[in-house]
């Protein structure tokens, strides 16, 4: 935890008076929002995760332009570059300007556009799983949080059981059930592994971030403003949605910042297990697993190896950045 | 006193359920407030004060009803509102505002000046002449506040300024009455008599009915036509600001007033302070017949035992104490100078009717 900045910062003691006397220019407040941003701005670790998050993201999004440029398809063999005899690549990784990564052992596929094409499955996954688990999350905690009573007691009993739930002995049997039926099942292959992946990653997270908005629900609900608007006769929408949701926007955006790296890891160990997406589709987890078998060639297992923690690396930095400037432990 | 009074509270109560386990089964009660009665007459400031923890917060949200009581009544501008339905309350809540504690929880953070003082025109449906925003800066002003701070945000402004937004907010309907929930506690003590001033400047120019709840007998002096003293969910002195202030006759208000800085050197010669003993008991479980009697100076067996009634003992004064002091009141306070607050329970007349009463 790093530790809370004090929301009285110099730049926000500006005392109005004092501003509307010197400039006479038209007072225009800054919001929390914009003083998160101003200090963001200012976070120079934070703002290097960002730019890494906003690169992997481009990079998923034109992987094919990518490839296409400087690379060959991630499915196709390269015999060419293996050696006959040891079946390892020709020099030992086949690093060079044709293939930027190197290639595979055996049948000499190319590193580069495999994790580049693995970066669309790990964003995919990640992204959607943790959409799901907010939506899921904020609405259960925002529910038991406001009603409070025998609801709350409901949620917070799910919660309990869900973040019991044994996860991934559920994620293995269900993609065995589910193997079994794909050829009834209306999405198939791919598509359905990846729905497959968002739903099991996704779903079974919730209660993480559901806690924490039940929490701050639960204290933004005591605060003083809900009393001035129901004393004005403000009606439960109203509150819920002008006065408390402005309040859990930091905290909402914040955690799902945090969240999405760890389902990027939980992917990669779900792929790494065999779970996830089947070759010869290009995952992180996948060549990881694959690698495994080929400990002399260590840059087929540093590659995408790195990618994850990378990834991981800048979303965590992005994300406590966030955090910081955001800082919803000391707004008022 | 002939005319109806705009706000009647009779025997009011608020027990908080204490609740225990996953069935929420009640294993008790927070006896918040345990029936209080009186009234407040249009124009005038009544002070409601007492230690923390005992009810003062409470009986304010009853007023308002953002609580529902739990036995009583609540009368105001002769509606009786004590179970009124939250839809039919929606069009009196423009004549009962409440001003809150603590000016850095009363303000949402996410929404600007105008928002918040504008909120009770956009809640309530009212459309005004010149606009919201016109609306809102005309009370900016008034409250003493820049009115182009429009657009800024409360984490903008200091404690003082942001009460004054808070009192802002309360005054855009035109409400009859105001309940001021330590409305400067909260604040630094130079700055307290500007809000206390501003309060009553908005009076004259309003024509407001204030209940001002406070912690300590110096606040609310200057600006209270009458006081109410609160202990643990009762009131045990109610009376006008001269009578209460010059011949308080409970013990637990002597022991507030001494604590009171008296600025004429003569009378403080006089007095002795009065310091508590020990802690406000828990109102979860409250001491029997008397409240106060686990820290009186001049409990008897009879204060264990038997309830002092509220009773009127001098003209517009009511106390609730077996051995009340300064009951000739008046007349010795204006003859001696000083309050007789001697230790000793002598010349205690009404305890023989407090007896009968029980
Ligand atoms: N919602 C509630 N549930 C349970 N108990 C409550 C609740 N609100 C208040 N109480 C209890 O009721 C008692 C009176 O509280 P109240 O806030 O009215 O006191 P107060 O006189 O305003 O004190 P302070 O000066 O600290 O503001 C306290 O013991 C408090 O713990
Ligand atoms: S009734 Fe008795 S205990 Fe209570 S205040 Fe009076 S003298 Fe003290
Ligand atoms: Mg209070």
């Amino acid at each position: 935890m790093s530790a809370p900045l004090d929301v009285s910062g110099e730049e926000m003691r500006a005392e109005p008076e004092a501003v509307a006397k010197a400039g006479g220019a038209p007072i225009q407040g800054r919001s929390l929002g914009q003083i998160a941003w101003m200090r963001l701005k200012r976070d120079k670790v934070a703002i290097t995760g960002g730019l890494v998050v906003v690169l992997l993201i481009l990079v998923a999004i034109f992987a094919p332009l990518l490839v296409g440029w400087f690379g060959h398809p991630p499915n196709e063999f390269h015999q060419e570059m293996i050696d006959t005899l040891t079946m390892q690549p020709k020099g030992g990784s086949g690093i060079g300007k044709d293939f930027l990564f190197g290639v595979e052992p055996v049948n000499g596929r190319d590193l580069f556009s495999r994790v580049v094409y693995g970066a669309r499955i790990s964003l995919l996954v990640a992204f959607f799983a943790t959409l799901l688990s907010v939506v899921i999350g904020t609405v259960m905690g925002i529910v038991a949080g406001y009603f409070g009573g025998w609801v709350d007691t409901l949620i917070s009993r799910a919660m309990d059981i869900f973040l019991a739930f044994p996860l991934l002995v559920f994620a293995l049997s269900l993609v065995g059930v589910l193997g079994q039926f794909e050829t009834q099942l209306a999405v198939k292959g791919d598509t359905l592994r990846i729905l497959l992946l968002i739903f099991v990653i996704g779903f079974f997270n919730w209660p993480y971030i559901g806690r924490i908005i039940r929490g701050q629900t639960l204290s933004l609900r005591e605060r003083e403003f809900v009393d001035a608007a129901r004393s004005l006769g403000a009606r439960g929408p109203y509150i819920l949605f002008r006065e408390v949701l402005p309040n859990l926007i930091a905290p909402i955006l914040i955690y799902a910042t945090l969240l999405i790296p760890t389902n990027v890891l939980f992917e990669a160990a779900l792929s790494f297990l065999g779970v996830g997406i089947q070759p010869p589709t290009a995952t992180w987890g996948g060549m990881l697993s694959a690698a495994v078998k080929y400990y002399t060639v260590p840059h087929f297992m540093f590659f995408p190896g790195m990618a994850i923690f990378i990834t991981v690396l800048a979303f965590n930095l992005f994300g406590d950045g966030l955090r910081d400037a955001l800082d919803p432990k000391s707004s008022r | 006193m002939n005319e109806e009074p705009l706000l009647s509270v009779q025997g009011l109560e608020k027990h908080f359920p204490v609740t225990k386990g996953l069935l929420q089964r009640q294993v008790g009660a927070v006896r918040a407030v345990d029936g209080i009665s009186f009234d407040v007459r249009k124009g005038e400031t009544l002070g409601l004060v007492g230690e923390s923890g005992c009810g003062k917060t409470t009986t304010g949200r009853l007023i308002t009803r953002l609580i529902e009581p739990t036995g009583g009544k609540i009368v105001f501008a002769g509606h009786d509102v004590t179970h009124m339905s939250q839809g039919r309350l929606r069009p009196l809540r423009r004549d009962v505002q409440m001003i809150f504690q603590d000016p850095y929880s009363s303000l949402n953070p996410r929404h600007t000046v105008g928002a918040i003082v504008g909120a009770p025109f956009r809640i309530q449906g009212i459309k005004t002449e010149q606009g919201t925003k016109k609306a809102v800066q005309e009370i900016l002003e008034l409250v003493g506040l820049n009115p182009e701070h429009y657009n800024r945000y409360p984490h903008e402004f200091s404690g003082g300024q942001r009460q004054r937004i808070g009192i802002a907010r309360t005054l855009a309907l035109k409400p009859k009455l105001i309940i001021a929930d330590e409305p400067v506690s909260a604040l630094d003590v130079s700055i307290q008599a500007q809000v206390v001033n501003l309060l009553e400047d908005l009076q004259g120019e309003l024509d407001l009915t204030y209940v001002v709840i406070a912690h300590d007998l110096s606040v609310v002096r200057h600006i209270s036509d009458r006081v109410a003293v609160m202990y643990l969910g009762k009131i045990v002195e109610i009376a006008d600001r001269k009578g209460l202030y010059e011949s308080p006759m409970h013990p637990y208000t002597n022991a507030l007033l001494s604590a009171v800085p008296i600025p004429d050197p003569k009378r403080r010669a006089g007095r002795e302070r009065i310091r508590l003993q020990g802690d406000v008991p828990s109102p979860l479980n409250p001491p029997p017949a008397c409240r106060f009697h686990t820290r009186c100076w001049k409990a008897q067996e009879v204060c264990r035992t038997v309830e002092p009634p509220l009773e009127t003992l001098a003209p517009g004064h009511q106390v609730a104490c077996h051995f009340p002091e300064n009951v000739a009141g008046s007349l010795e306070g204006v003859l001696g100078g000083t309050a007789s607050t001697g230790a000793v329970p002598a010349e205690a007349a009404p305890a023989p009717e407090g007896g009968a009463l029980a």
